[in-house]
C-alpha cells in the first residue's frame, strides 16, 4: 500500500493547476478547458502521489510506472502537471498552443517535451499504445505498471473495444485505465449523442475489474488508486470508472459540454481566477 | 528472349519476410512481432515457434495492433506488425499518422499482398495505393524489393534503422534473381543493367518485367538501362538524375496507382531538377478484379510489353 499521501499540499498543487489550465487557454485563446479542470484532481495524484518514475525522463520509462494519456485534447492539465513536478520550467506553460511552442494543442514527441511517450489528440488509440508498454514490461519482467485515461465520448470509437478486448482475453494484468466519466462530448450529453449504456457491465464483461470512484474528491481518488493497484497482477486489467465533473473548480464551467473546448474572455478568466487560491505561483 | 538475369527458382517475396523475420528472431532479442490474424499468409510461423514470447496474436484488429506495435516501440522494442498490405495502410491510416509517423515509433509495418499480382481475391484486397499514402506519411521509409531474396534482405535490414518503414511484398511465387547474400542498403537505387537510350525504373514484381523488357529492347537494337528503385521513400534523386542525364528519357514501372507511385515521385525528381520525357507503367484511376497475376498485369497494363511500348515511346518523344 501506498504512504499517506499529504492531501492539504496535493489540494493546494490543484488549485494552481486549475489556476494554470483557465491561464494557458485564455492566454491562446483556445483550447480545452472543461476536460482539463474535471480530471486535475486525477492528474496530481498520479505524478505526486501514485506514479514512481525517474526525472530527467526517457522514453522508454524502464523499471518505472508509465503513463498515456489517450484523450489528449486536455493538454492542458497534463502539462500543467508535468511542469510543476518538474518535468519541465513552468514558465514554458505561457507558449501552450503558440508558434514554436513545444506544448502542442495536442501532445505530440516531435517537440521532444519531456513526459509525452506518444502523440494523442485523435481519439481511441491510447489504450491500445498502454497495452503495448504493458507487454513489453511484462517481456523486460519489469514489475511497474502502465496507466491510460481514456476521455468517456471516447468509448465511442471501434479500436478502444478492440484494445479492451485484447487486454482482457490476453489478461494484461499490469495496465490501469480510467475513464473520465464526466457524461459531456463536444456536441452535448453523452447521453444524447450516443448514450455510453452500462460501462461497467461492458468491460467487465470484457475480462477486465472495473472499480468506480469519484474524481473529484481527491482522498476517495487515492484509496481508488490504492484498490486499483491492489487488483493487478491477478489475471485481469483494471478499469477506474472515474466519475468527474466537467470544469470543476470554475462554477460557471461545471458540468456543461459548452467548456469543452473555448476559451475563458478576460472577464471570465478574472472570475475563474476569484475561484482559485493561486498556491505555487503563477507561471 | 535472352535476359541478362537468370532464374532457376521462383518463390513470393512474403516468403523472403517470413524468413528473415526467423533470422531477427534468432539474432535480435528486441524484435517482437504482430499479426492481425494471417499468420500463414504472412509466413511467421517460424517466427512464433522459436519465439512465442515475442509474438502478439491481436486478432482481427489491425488499428489495435498499430497501437500496441507503437506502445512496444515506446518501450524499446522493435515491432513487427504483419498483415495485408490494404489492412496495413488504409484501414489504419489515422492510427499509422499519429501513434506511429508524428510519435516517431521504431515500428516496421509489414505488408503483403500488395498490388493486382495477389490474384483471385480481387479488388477489395488488391491494394495499389498504399504506397502513395505511406510515402506521404513524414518520418516514414517506404521500401518494396523485388524478389525473396532481396526482401528477405530488407527485413533483416530495416531492424537495423531507427525509425519507422512500409515494408511492401506479395504473394505470387516470382522470379528469384538477386544476390541471396547481398546486403540492403536503404534509400539506394540498384543499377542492374547498364544502357544509353533510355532508363527503365522499376520497383517490387515489375522490376524482373523490366529486366524481359530490356532483352526485348535489346533485340530491337535499343539499349536500355534497368534500375531498381526497392526504396520508394527516400528516393535516390541523385541515381535517378544521373542515369537520366546520360539516357535522355525514362520509364517507370510499378504495381501501383499511377497517382502517389514511383513514377509521380520520379516526375517531380526530373520537374525540379532536369525535365526530360518520362512514360509511366502503372495502373491509371482503376480498381483491380479477380483473375491470375499474369493475366491481371496483362490487362490493367503492367507487362512486360507495356514497358517496352512506353520506353520507345519515351525515346521518340526524346527525338521529336
Amino acid at each position: 500500500m501506498s504512504n499517506s499521501p499529504d492531501f492539504n499540499h496535493l489540494k493546494k498543487v490543484t488549485s494552481q493547476v486549475r489556476r494554470d489550465i483557465v491561464r494557458m487557454v485564455h492566454a491562446c485563446q483556445s483550447g480545452h478547458p472543461g476536460g482539463s479542470l474535471g480530471c486535475t484532481e486525477y492528474l496530481v495524484l498520479l505524478y505526486f502521489h501514485v506514479m514512481k518514475y525517474k526525472l530527467p525522463f526517457t522514453m522508454e520509462g524502464k523499471g518505472e510506472d508509465m503513463f498515456f494519456l489517450s484523450n489528449g485534447h486536455i493538454s492542458p492539465v497534463w502539462y500543467s502537471v508535468l511542469s510543476h513536478a518538474g518535468f519541465f520550467d513552468k514558465k514554458e506553460l505561457g507558449t501552450f498552443r503558440q508558434i514554436n511552442s513545444r506544448l502542442q494543442g495536442h501532445p505530440a514527441t516531435e517537440e521532444d517535451l519531456p513526459g509525452i511517450r506518444v502523440a494523442s489528440g485523435s481519439l481511441g488509440q491510447g489504450l491500445s499504445v498502454g497495452i503495448g508498454a504493458a507487454l513489453s514490461k511484462k517481456l523486460d519482467k519489469d514489475d511497474k505498471l502502465v496507466y491510460v485515461l481514456m476521455g468517456d465520448g471516447e468509448q465511442q470509437e471501434g479500436q478502444v473495444w478492440e484494445a479492451v478486448m485484447f487486454a482482457g482475453s490476453k489478461k494484461v494484468d499490469n495496465l490501469i485505465a480510467t475513464i473520465d466519466y464526466n457524461g459531456q462530448q463536444i456536441d452535448g450529453p453523452t447521453e444524447e449523442v450516443n448514450p455510453l449504456g452500462d460501462l461497467k457491465a461492458k468491460y467487465e464483461a470484457f475480462g477486465w475489474e472495473v472499480i468506480t470512484s469519484d474524481g473529484n474528491n481527491i482522498e476517495e481518488l487515492a484509496a481508488a488508486f490504492d484498490k486499483a493497484k491492489s487488483l493487478t497482477g491477478k489475471g485481469k486489467p483494471v478499469l477506474n470508472l472515474m466519475t468527474t465533473v466537467m470544469g470543476k473548480g470554475v462554477d460557471f464551467m461545471e458540468g456543461t459540454h459548452k467548456w469543452h473546448g473555448i476559451a475563458p474572455n478576460d472577464e471570465q478568466l478574472a472570475e475563474a481566477l476569484n475561484q482559485l487560491e493561486e498556491t505555487l505561483g503563477d507561471y | 528472349m535472352a535476359t541478362k538475369y537468370t532464374f532457376t527458382e521462383k518463390k513470393d517475396t512474403r516468403s523472403g519476410f517470413g524468413d528473415g523475420l526467423t533470422e531477427l528472431g534468432r539474432t535480435n532479442p528486441n524484435v517482437v512481432a504482430l499479426c492481425a490474424d494471417l499468420v500463414g499468409s504472412l509466413k511467421m510461423a517460424d517466427f512464433i515457434k522459436e519465439n512465442p514470447d515475442r509474438f502478439v496474436q491481436t486478432g482481427i484488429a489491425e488499428a489495435n495492433m498499430m497501437g500496441i506495435a507503437a506502445g512496444l516501440a515506446t518501450a524499446g522494442k522493435i515491432p513487427f506488425t504483419g498483415t495485408f498490405a490494404n489492412f496495413s495502410t488504409g484501414r489504419v491510416y489515422d492510427q499509422i499518422r499519429q501513434s506511429i509517423a508524428y510519435s516517431e515509433k521504431n515500428v516496421k509495418v509489414c505488408a503483403s499482398h500488395a498490388g493486382v499480382t495477389l490474384g483471385e481475391d480481387g479488388a477489395t484486397h488488391q491494394i495499389l495505393e498504399d504506397m502513395g499514402m505511406m510515402k506521404m506519411l513524414p518520418n516514414f521509409t517506404v521500401i518494396n524489393p523485388c524478389d525473396y531474396n532481396q526482401t528477405k534482405a530488407a527485413t533483416i535490414a530495416i531492424a537495423d534503422y531507427e525509425g519507422p518503414v512500409y515494408l511492401r511484398f506479395g504473394r505470387p511465387k516470382w522470379p528469384i534473381f538477386t544476390d541471396p547474400n547481398q546486403k540492403f542498403e536503404i534509400g539506394k537505387a540498384l543499377k542492374l543493367i547498364e544502357g544509353t537510350d533510355v532508363t527503365i525504373f522499376a520497383t517490387g514484381h515489375l522490376v524482373w518485367k523490366a529486366i524481359e523488357a530490356e532483352a526485348i529492347l535489346q533485340e530491337q537494337g535499343i539499349s536500355a538501362e534497368v534500375i531498381n528503385i526497392h526504396t520508394i521513400k527516400p528516393l535516390d534523386e541523385k541515381a535517378i538524375l544521373a542515369s537520366v542525364a546520360k539516357t535522355g528519357c525514362a520509364v517507370s514501372a510499378e504495381e501501383h496507382q499511377m497517382a502517389g507511385g514511383l513514377g509521380e515521385s520520379i516526375a517531380s525528381t526530373l520537374a525540379r531538377n532536369d525535365m526530360k520525357p518520362l512514360e509511366i507503367v502503372a495502373v491509371n484511376d482503376q480498381f483491380g478484379e479477380s483473375g491470375k497475376p499474369e493475366e491481371l498485369l496483362d490487362k490493367y497494363g503492367l507487362s512486360t510489353e507495356n514497358i517496352v511500348e512506353k520506353a520507345k515511346k519515351a525515346i521518340q518523344r526524346k527525338n521529336s
